[in-house]
């Protein structure tokens, strides 16, 4: 008889790896996370807004203790073209009230936070360590081969939670080569500022209160492209988000479209006099519900951004994430009842999922990429008509409200046709209706 | 055998940043590494375990965070590690911690048993002072062996060791009887990549904190009150300006230079 390290090997300490080690050392069993960096958090990066639901549900009022920056009661939705905004968005006392929809946070403190507990509650976290293959036999995953001597694990499953270039998932042949118009490079500094000046500057009335902002439009020349910032306590994080392969079709460097960014005559005010403190990038998987793997196989589960789940619309990933490892968990704990860690038991996670927001909001969604990729004219033409709309309803300049209606008009029959643009309309309510 | 190293959680040198309008370190958001210096001498009582049997202890005395720094000792091999955290340590110079440790480590003896080789390296980068080792061998009064860069033989039924240390310009080869306290240069070994037990073992095995209830340290002997280290200023030398550069053909710039000496090799008589 072979022996069996630990009941559950868990490969990556972010938000999906550390849920579902989590939610099994809760249950006693044995488990391990294994990390390649150094803490959990130390390799791990995103935009910085951090939904409380899903982890909420396992650690009821973690908020009140964890390492957050500012709880968010403003969301704003800018479309930007070279000198104009037009800013739409939802500012809430709603969202000013315990237990808060979202918060601003630094993943190196969250993680290293939420590792803690999961360690306090008996989890085995392992840094350092580069996780290479699964190990195979017969057809069913038992193990996996680390790149430390004597580093072979062997388990009842391994939940794979590396993360967005996932091997483990790769090499069992659950997911494909990742394709440039899957996967977007994001940057992002934290841009240090004083805690009264992003108060001022954002419109808040403390450091508790938070604001964000995501910025789409012509601005970025037809790039599939959503920047963003938010406010943290004495910093703003504030990024850009590109597809690849646009990234390489327009043969531009995704630094220098921060820097560009920032020069913004509607940005650069924002972040006047900040001192940049930290530099990230980070790719994000934005192939949305049809990128997303087959979810197991014999022995293993996939998870987080390892099984592309992000909405990207709504920049949610950490909370699919954590929900993901969470059933991924329970799974297990249903397949450990019957000694049964076949693919066939362990399709209760795919099912589970099927069932879970994660999965139907993608699926709300699953047209939309495809649709984009065909379409770019939609994030260029429609967002500069209504910015040069908005502007010319404004703009008093002795031109009469009836003649600037029609002038509108006349430049929608020009520039789109009448037709075309019913036709884009019940295309867009189809895709996200 | 048994190996008691201390070690100590330094700043990570490579990332410090100096303030230069205050001339103080900017020491945050700089990770903490176990003192370089340590490491080898962690590595080196682990080799010894490793030929000879034996468990190798790890003493280490700082801040609550510190533990994690022992952490990192399991993971390259040690067997017990020891935190010894107090606020009435604070501030204590190298006399007073090299008290602190050495009381310590008289509970480490008393939980682990006998030391055969007390290990430390040979200065923390942070202080750079390389007494806080000497000072531990002086109080245990067992022979002392700086800057070792070759274990040549380990005797245990003579209780002999053989160490190779460096001096200026040379080295020179000691036998020392057991047991003895060594400080580690860089150059001794080679860290091991730690296999992937010692990490299981490493998260699994809890740091023992000692503090002055549970040891027989006596408080008016450490801490910044009681350390005769005064501090009177800390700043940084003043930058060196560029020197001047004299450009032209051999004979201009032999021409510039000598105007320029003239008055000193006239001072000094030489013309």
């Amino acid at each position: 008889m072979r022996k069996k390290d630990f009941d559950v090997v868990i490969v990556g300490a972010g938000p999906a790896g550390l849920a579902a080690g989590y939610v099994l050392a809760k249950a006693k069993v044995n488990v391990a996370i294994i990390e390649r960096g150094t803490f959990p958090g130390s390799k791990n990066v995103m935009g910085g807004i951090f939904y409380r639901k899903a982890l909420d549900d396992l650690m009821p009022d973690f908020y009140k203790e964890a390492p957050l920056e500012r709880h968010i009661i403003e969301q704003k939705l800018w479309l930007i073209s070279e000198d104009s905004v037009f800013s739409t968005g939802i500012r809430s006392e709603k969202f000013n009230k315990e237990p808060y929809n979202c918060f601003s946070v630094f993943r190196a403190k969250f993680d290293k936070w939420f590792a803690q507990k999961v360690q306090e509650a008996g989890a085995l976290i392992i840094n350092e360590t580069v996780v290479k293959d699964p190990i195979v036999e017969n057809g069913k995953v038992v193990g996996v081969r680390t790149d430390r001597p004597d580093g072979d694990l062997y388990c009842d499953c391994v939940i794979a939670a590396d993360g967005v270039n996932s091997f483990l998932a790769k090499s069992l042949g659950l997911r494909e080569k990742i394709t440039p118009n899957k996967v977007a490079i994001a940057v992002k500094e934290i841009i240090g500022l004083p805690e009264n000046v992003i108060n001022d500057r954002f419109g808040v009335s403390n450091d508790s209160e938070g604001v964000t902002i995501e910025i789409t439009g012509p601005y970025f020349e037809g790039m599939e492209t959503m920047a963003f910032i938010y406010t943290n306590k004495n910093s703003v994080s504030i990024g850009v988000g590109t597809i690849i392969e646009d990234i390489i079709e327009h043969k531009v460097n995704p630094n220098d479209l921060i820097e560009k960014f920032k020069t913004h005559p509607s940005i650069a005010p924002l972040i006047a006099g900040g001192e940049t403190k930290e530099y990230l990038a980070h790719m994000i998987p934005e192939g949305g519900y049809y990128a997303v793997p087959k979810l197991y196989t014999d022995g293993f589960m996939v998870t987080g951004d390892a099984a592309m789940l992000v909405n990207s619309v709504h920049r949610e990933g950490s909370n699919l994430a954590i929900e993901s490892g969470k059933l991924a968990a329970r799974t297990y704990l249903e397949a450990r009842e019957k000694g049964d860690f076949s693919a066939k038991s362990l399709s209760a996670y795919q099912t589970k999922m099927e069932e879970s927001f994660v999965l139907k909001d993608l699926k709300m969604y699953r047209n939309l990429p495809h649709l984009l990729e065909e379409k770019r004219y939609l994030l260029t033409k429609y967002p500069q008509l209504i910015i040069d709309s908005m502007y010319n309803i404004y703009n008093v300049d002795g031109v009469s409200k009836p003649d600037k209606i029609k002038a509108i008009k006349e430049r929608l029959k020009k520039d789109f046709g009448y037709w075309n643009l019913a036709k884009d309309m019940f295309t867009l309510w189809r895709k996200l209706g | 055998m048994h190996s008691l190293v201390f070690i100590k959680q330094v700043p990570d040198a490579a990332q410090v940043r100096v303030d230069y309008e205050t001339g103080t370190l900017i020491r945050e958001g700089v990770p903490a590494i176990i003192n370089p210096f340590d490491t080898h001498a962690i590595e080196a009582a682990v080799q010894i375990k490793d030929k000879f049997g034996g468990s190798v202890s790890v003493l280490c005395m700082g801040p609550p965070m510190a533990d994690e720094a022992l952490k990192k000792a399991l993971a390259m091999g040690a067997d017990n590690v020891f935190l010894l955290s107090d606020r009435v340590f604070a501030g204590s110079d190298t006399l007073a911690t090299s008290y602190a440790l050495w009381a310590g480590a008289q509970k480490v003896i008393q939980e682990v048993g006998p030391v055969d080789i007390f290990w430390a390296g040979k200065q923390a980068i942070d202080g750079d002072t390389a007494q806080t080792g000497p000072g531990i061998a002086t109080r245990f009064d067992v022979p002392l062996v700086t800057y070792a860069v070759e274990i040549k033989e380990v005797d245990p039924q003579a209780r002999k060791i053989k160490i190779v240390r460096l001096l200026e310009g040379g080295t020179e080869t000691v036998e020392v009887p057991m047991p003895c306290l060594i400080t580690t240069e860089e150059t001794l070994n080679h860290i091991r990549f730690a296999p992937l037990p010692y990490l299981i073992k490493a998260a699994r095995t809890p740091v023992v904190l000692l503090n002055s209830s549970n040891t027989t340290i006596d408080a008016s002997q450490c801490g910044l009150k009681n350390s005769p280290t005064k501090v009177k200023k800390a700043f940084t030398p003043p930058k060196r300006e560029r020197g001047e550069m004299i450009e032209g053909s051999l004979d201009e710039i032999v021409n510039t230079v000598y105007a320029k000496i003239e008055p000193m090799l006239k001072q000094l008589g030489k013309v």
